[in-house]
């Protein structure tokens, strides 16, 4: 049982991976005779080795109708295929104690294989069979199903989720984006096998696909194994794009009566895709404002200052085809009106002030001596080789990267923010019974 | 599942996560101090960095009448300010320093960490044992900061119809001992701490004798001694304090506590059955019991989930869980979920017919062979983390386990015999030490 003092901020999709010369972390580029490529980081102090990859294209492209489809995918996949059907698959997992797990963002769709090297033959074999010949039988499928509705239905109950929902929905309105990645019940339900079938084929494609791998193996073996696993899909899918999108961020009010003793908030405002070349002026901004722990703007003012809330704390949003910056804060009803008018402040006070020298100097020896920390798992560092890679930022990303914070100036981010930031444009969703609150929808 | 469970379950899988039978776990160093500090070093240098915990040995079941949640209230007060310091320099210090700290409190300890580039160790260790006896705390900062308890406390427990029903489920499986109260603590307690109280509560329990120093990372033993002897080992020893707390009487009957609450959309069951740990009751059956729930609740291909949720489509989810590394009492846990429309009694029928058959039938030796595999392999992975070792040794240590307890866990748990597990289930699974609980939408008016 534990209370810990701060809840991690939200930085949904924040690639921002660092390294330095005292980083000993080196990225070699693999390349498969069968034409595969991947990144791999040896390690040999554990005999473990994890892979995270994904196919580029995610739930924003589920077809009308069948919103969930890639989240039900991703969920049965590992429930049978080839001749094991789901108990066989599963018991062949956990006795050789082989992770494996698929999972469906809104833009890509991703997974994760970790095992130890004595296993390491079966469980790319198994992970093979996975995406190359999936079972989808009736049993595992209903029954994930089933798994999948009741969290939607508990999703209707929670503050934070029915705030999200509004948000979203606020923000993209019937654009793909407005839509939650694991679907709505009637959409769901309406998914077939052939569904199931059909996605596997058309998406989970080599062309759009990105690996990345830390552990005790050697690049040979990697490439050996990698051909055999994911050699044998197809070499084109369908089109992953999405049309850009401007979220529409027009100042609204949104409250959502519910009766709970704790109001649950959102708010969002403009963002910049990850390649913008001010990309990083936003994130140093972000930092300030509400990114940093227990040192940003809205954690002293709103928590520190006021205690008006346990957790406060804003975020980038970059997706690929449109981008946010969010926030989210819980406080008791009788003052949610007084944060929001704290939060407002502060969102005012960056457009029109931008950050001082101090807060930007701390907040690059932060973003940069912070960079080996996020090294501190195989799990993490494969994940990061393969966002570096989705965003094509370039293998030497982990080198480079801490050059492009510190090149950013107090003059970067005062135009960044006069650009993203606007009180009055803030969307803000309310959920409980918050009280004086007027909303404007 | 309530967040405190989710958050256990990664605790207790560091704890039972360890490598092959014969094979050491973190190969920790250790040494204590002068004044009492033990200090425990687990190397690891995949990067430059350094994880720096200091545990103390007091966690919520250690407090007084009245006082609930002054363990946690105090972890928040830590990061005001010193009489070296002001209020939230310290977090600025660790934040300019390319550091990430945190705290957290659980019944049995308190613990503080900075994740830190190795060369800025010695910062964090200097106005770590700084804290540890020169807090300052006035009105201005307590105030506010209870008001942002308060907060916590809404958003964990008030806005969450499941954590409502595990503060009664403990209120009611633990008759006396203090793990009936929550953590965080009772609002009307929390409204009522004052900075005597406080004061009092931190100058009796924050003592180097009553703390533990782990630093995992890239360092050495040799590198971290002369650090702590200069920053820890200069505070004196505080008298030994005793953790005296409330005992746990003989029960006898049954309980059934029952939540109907309007947000309830997905009702769910658990039963709950007071059980031994290695620091209470029969010590004998934790390390079957241990085998037990992996059996039982230890994936998709275990027991509860393969018959309940596979095999006869009744729950959702089932599974089941055990704390057995408590200072206290532990808990061996069944819970699930009806899928569709099966009923709480038809769901309720279908687990005790599980925990029935384990009592009559026993479990199969090959199901031994392959949880024991399994939960022997898992352990290589507790490795791969920076703060896994860390963690794992801070909270056994705090609690009053050894380090060789950790570093034995494999052996110990090869060890386990089916014999063994019949009889620690028999010996269990006794409705009078039980509590089940039940979350139900409210009726329909």
């Amino acid at each position: 049982m534990f209370v810990t003092r701060f809840l991690r901020p939200i930085l949904t999709g924040v690639l921002l991976i660092a390294a330095g010369p005292a980083l000993a972390i080196n990225v070699e580029r693999v390349k498969t005779p069968g034409g595969l490529q991947a990144w791999l980081v040896q390690d040999n102090s554990n005999p473990i080795v994890t892979m995270r990859f994904a196919f580029r294209g995610g739930a924003a492209l589920d077809p009308k109708g069948k919103v969930g489809l890639a989240n039900l995918v991703a969920s049965t996949m590992d429930e049978g295929a080839g001749s094991l059907d789901s108990q066989s698959f599963q018991k062949t997992l956990e006795d050789k104690a082989i992770r494996m797990r698929f999972d469906a963002g809104l833009d890509n769709f991703g997974g994760q294989l970790q095992t130890l090297v004595r296993n390491q033959d079966k469980a790319f074999d198994l992970l093979r069979l996975a995406l190359n010949a999936p079972r989808f039988d009736t049993e595992p499928v209903e029954r994930i199903r089933s798994q999948i509705l009741v969290g939607l239905k508990q999703d209707e109950e929670s503050p934070h989720s029915i705030a999200g929902k509004a948000m979203r929905e606020a923000l993209y309105g019937g654009h793909p984006y407005g839509r939650p990645a694991d679907g709505i019940p009637d959409s769901v339900k309406a998914i077939t096998a052939d569904d199931l079938h059909a996605f596997v084929s058309q998406r989970l494609t080599r062309d759009t696909l990105v690996i990345g791998v830390v552990g005790d193996i050697t690049p040979a073996k990697l490439a050996e194994l990698l051909d055999a696993t994911f050699g044998t899909l197809p070499a084109q899918g369908t089109d992953w794009r999405l049309p850009k999108i401007r979220a529409n961020t027009d100042g609204r009010t949104i409250v959502i009566n519910k009766d709970v003793p704790q109001s649950a908030i959102l708010f969002a405002d403009q963002g910049l895709l990850r390649d913008d070349p001010d990309f990083y002026a936003a994130y140093v901004m972000n930092h300030v404002l509400g990114g940093g722990g227990f040192t940003s703007r809205l954690y002293g003012e709103v928590r520190e200052k006021r205690g008006l809330a346990y957790s406060i704390s804003s975020g980038l949003n970059p997706r690929r085809a449109s981008a946010t910056t969010v926030g989210a804060a819980g406080t008791a009803n009788a003052r949610v009106h007084e944060t929001l008018n704290v939060v407002k402040a502060e969102w005012h006070r960056m457009a029109e002030n931008g950050v001082t020298n101090d807060e930007l100097k701390d907040a690059k020896t932060y973003l940069t001596g912070a960079y080996p920390l996020q090294f501190t798992g195989s799990m993490r560092i494969a994940r990061m080789l393969v966002g570096i890679q989705l965003a094509e930022l370039g293998i030497d990303y982990v080198k480079s990267r801490n050059a492009f914070i510190n090149a950013v100036s107090r003059d970067d981010i005062a135009r960044v923010a006069k650009k993203l930031l606007d009180a009055n444009r803030l969307v803000t969703v309310v959920v409980g019974r918050p009280e004086g609150l007027p909303a404007t929808r | 599942m309530p967040l405190f469970q989710k958050i256990f379950f990664a605790v207790l899988l560091v704890l039972t996560s360890v490598p092959e039978a014969q094979a050491a776990v973190f190969n920790p160093t250790t040494f204590t101090l002068k004044n009492g500090m033990q200090v425990v070093i687990v190397e690891n240098h995949r990067v430059p960095v350094v994880t720096h915990m200091v545990w103390y040995r007091v966690g919520s079941a250690d407090e007084g009448p009245g006082e609930t949640g002054i363990a946690h209230f105090l972890e928040h007060l830590m990061f005001k300010g010193t009489k070296k310091r002001k209020p939230g320099e310290f977090s600025q210090i660790v934040a300019r320093n390319g550091g990430q700290e945190n705290a957290f409190t659980s019944t049995d300890y308190t613990a503080y960490f900075q994740t830190i580039a190795t060369d800025r160790l010695e910062m964090v260790m200097e106005m770590e044992a700084d804290r540890m006896t020169n807090l300052v705390i006035t009105d201005k900062e307590v105030e506010p900061e209870r008001l942002v308890i308060l907060e916590e406390r809404r958003s964990r427990v008030d806005n969450n119809p499941g954590a409502i029903l595990g503060e009664h489920i403990n209120g009611a499986l633990f008759l006396n001992h203090p793990y009936r109260n929550p953590v965080i603590g009772w609002e009307h307690d929390i409204k009522a701490l004052d900075i005597k109280r406080i004061m009092a509560f931190y100058k009796r329990w924050y003592a180097p004798n009553n703390a533990i120093l782990v630093v995992a990372g890239a360092i050495t033993a040799e590198q971290v001694r002369p650090l702590a002897k200069k920053y820890y080992g200069r505070i004196p020893a505080q008298p030994p304090v005793v953790r005296n707390r409330a005992k746990e009487p003989p029960q006898k009957a049954a309980r059934r506590v029952v939540l109907r609450d309007k947000r309830v959309r997905q009702p769910s069951w658990r039963r709950s059955f007071l059980a031994p740990t290695l620091q209470w009751g029969d010590k004998t059956h934790v390390y079957p019991l241990e085998v037990l729930s992996n059996i039982l609740g230890g994936g998709a291909s275990s027991r509860l989930y393969r018959r309940l949720v596979v095999e006869n489509k009744t729950a959702v989810s089932s599974g089941a869980y055990y704390r057995g590394d408590d200072r206290g009492p532990g808990r061996f846990v069944f819970y699930a979920s009806p899928r569709g429309n099966v009923t709480m009694d038809a769901l309720e029928v279908a687990v005790v017919a599980e925990i029935t058959d384990i009592i009559k039938n026993g479990i199969t030796a090959e199901e031994v062979i392959r949880a024991k595999e399994r939960m022997v392999a898992e352990a290589v992975y507790a490795r791969d983390s920076l703060s896994g070792g860390a963690r794992a040794l801070g909270a056994a240590l705090a609690s009053g386990l050894s380090i060789d307890d950790v570093e034995s866990w494999p052996d110990n748990i090869a060890a386990v015999t089916p014999k063994q597990i019949n009889e620690a289930a028999k010996a269990l699974f006794d409705n009078n030490r039980s509590v089940t609980g039940l979350l139900l939408p409210a009726r329909e008016s």
